[in-house]
């Protein structure tokens, strides 16, 4: 069985691999048997992990009526597909939105903004120091719009399109070299996995 | 038609083929590179390392088949550091493609040194609810996984009984093909304090920098080079280390296509 799933994978992996040639019949395949399985196992994943694993589970093993209470409000979601009662969706959306904005606005402040800030509060006592903080302040000054960039305003904004550059540069570097381990991936199970051809 | 627009004109798949060439001949002839440790990967083992031992790690496989290349090294490399050093591991998963990765490499790793089910390890699977599950989870564990990845009751487990939230958590690693570390840091680590290392695919490791300039991780792991990094650091050689040689020399020909590019472009706009 297990080689049988090996022998599918190399020959969904060539049949992807031929688009670099150009597009084909293989390609198409390749691509439509992902879509439809994607498809099915999302529903299957929907049922399983959401549906019964959170609201008939609990009512049926834990006797946990209480679930019922957001269950109506999920079916109250799917009220969008008739025009005449669309407006009962809002009450579930809004709830989802309040929970959302909630946990969002305390968790960003606690760990993302004051945690950053302070990493940014730095004494000028090395380069790095120095560099952090001038990149910080020149950035901000690129994404200030109210005044007119003139004098040493417009300097810090051309600093701090540097500092941009920089992170542009910095990611699109690892986007290369995560693409290309991605393809290092593949090579390594064709010529492992299904050749056999090296061990590792 | 001179050199340079030729070659601005050169066909893509010349290009493919290249690439090609430069990552199968490294493979085949299984050649390696001497491997150099960065700090913020230094930093990661040391942490696991500094653990006392019989420390509960929970390691979140947050990725999957997509990021397997990447990921699964660096999973495997941080088992082994695990078990090795007899810590207990705790594995859950975001996304729940990531369960069966996590399975495999937990399970063969674990047979290797011994480890029993339920009492050196265990899998709890994957639950929806993201956010909401992490911040939720540091009050009982229990509020959202009852049963392990194979349905049995977790306080049946050993192992399990006197770990309730992230207080019995010693450390938390999550490896990241997405945004769930942002929120591991954001809300985990910042509520909680929970000390965190991330394990991240190389398209997001510039994000996750900061947090670590920051303090709010103690190590992070980035793409292929970080995982073979860490596979040379806990002394076992494997996927990571046998595709570096091809990734170093996939990026040379890279940059060279990088200044060839430049040149004519250069070339082209003073003839014209």
């Amino acid at each position: 069985m297990e080689v049988l799933g090996v022998w599918i994978a190399a020959g969904l992996t060539l049949c992807i691999f031929s688009f670099l040639y150009r597009d084909n019949p293989f390609y198409k395949f390749a691509e439509h048997l992902y879509v439809g399985f994607s498809a099915g196992y999302w529903l299957v994943y929907t049922w399983e992990y959401t549906i019964k694993g959170m609201l008939i589970d609990p009512i049926r093993l834990q006797h946990a009526y209480s679930v019922l209470i957001p269950g109506f409000f999920g079916v109250l979601m799917l009220s969008r597909w008739f025009p005449r009662i669309a407006w009962l969706s809002r009450i579930s959306i809004s709830f989802t939105v309040g929970i959302g904005a909630g946990l969002a606005l305390t968790g960003q402040i606690h760990g993302f903004i004051l945690p950053q800030l302070k990493a940014t509060l730095l004494p000028l006592t090395s380069i790095n120091n120095f560099l952090i903080v001038f990149g910080v302040i020149t950035t901000l000054f690129y994404f200030f719009f109210s005044r007119e960039r003139k004098g040493v305003t417009r300097v810090f904004a051309r600093i701090g399109i540097v500092y941009i550059m920089v992170a542009f540069g910095a990611a699109f570097g690892y986007t290369v070299m995560a693409r290309i381990s991605l393809l290092i991936g593949r090579f390594l199970f064709l010529f492992r996995d299904w050749l056999h051809i090296i061990k590792v | 038609m001179g050199f340079w627009e030729r070659m601005a004109r050169i066909d893509r798949r010349i290009i493919y083929l290249f690439i090609a060439v430069v990552v199968i001949v490294p493979i085949l002839l299984q050649i390696t590179l001497p491997v150099t440790v960065s700090p913020p990967v230094r930093m990661a083992y040391e942490t696991i390392d500094a653990l006392p031992e019989s420390s509960v790690v929970m390691i979140s496989i947050d990725y999957d088949a997509a990021s397997m290349p990447e990921l699964q090294p660096m999973l495997r490399a941080i088992l082994h550091h695990c078990f090795s050093k007899n810590l207990r591991v705790l594995m859950i998963a975001q996304w729940a493609l990531g369960v069966p990765l996590g399975i495999e490499a937990l399970e063969s790793v674990a047979k290797e040194y011994g480890k029993k089910y339920g009492v050196d390890y265990v899998n709890l699977g994957f639950r929806p609810g993201g956010m909401a599950q992490m911040v939720g989870m540091g009050k009982e564990i229990r509020d959202y996984f009852l049963t392990d990845y194979r349905g049995t009751p977790i306080d049946s487990l050993p192992m399990m009984r006197h770990i309730h939230n992230y207080q019995d958590i010693a450390l938390l690693v999550g490896l990241e093909a997405g945004a769930t570390g942002d929120m591991w840091v954001i809300y985990v680590g910042g509520r909680y304090r929970q000390d965190i290392i991330l394990g991240v695919t190389a398209v997001i490791a510039p994000d996750a920098y900061p947090y670590l300039q920051a303090g709010q991780i103690k190590g992070l792991i980035g793409g292929l080079k970080g995982a073979s990094e860490y596979e040379y650091l806990v002394g076992k050689p494997g996927l990571g280390m046998a595709g570096m040689t091809a990734q170093s020399c996939a990026h040379i020909l890279i940059i060279l296509f990088i200044i060839i590019g430049n040149i004519g472009y250069f070339m082209i706009r003073r003839r014209k």
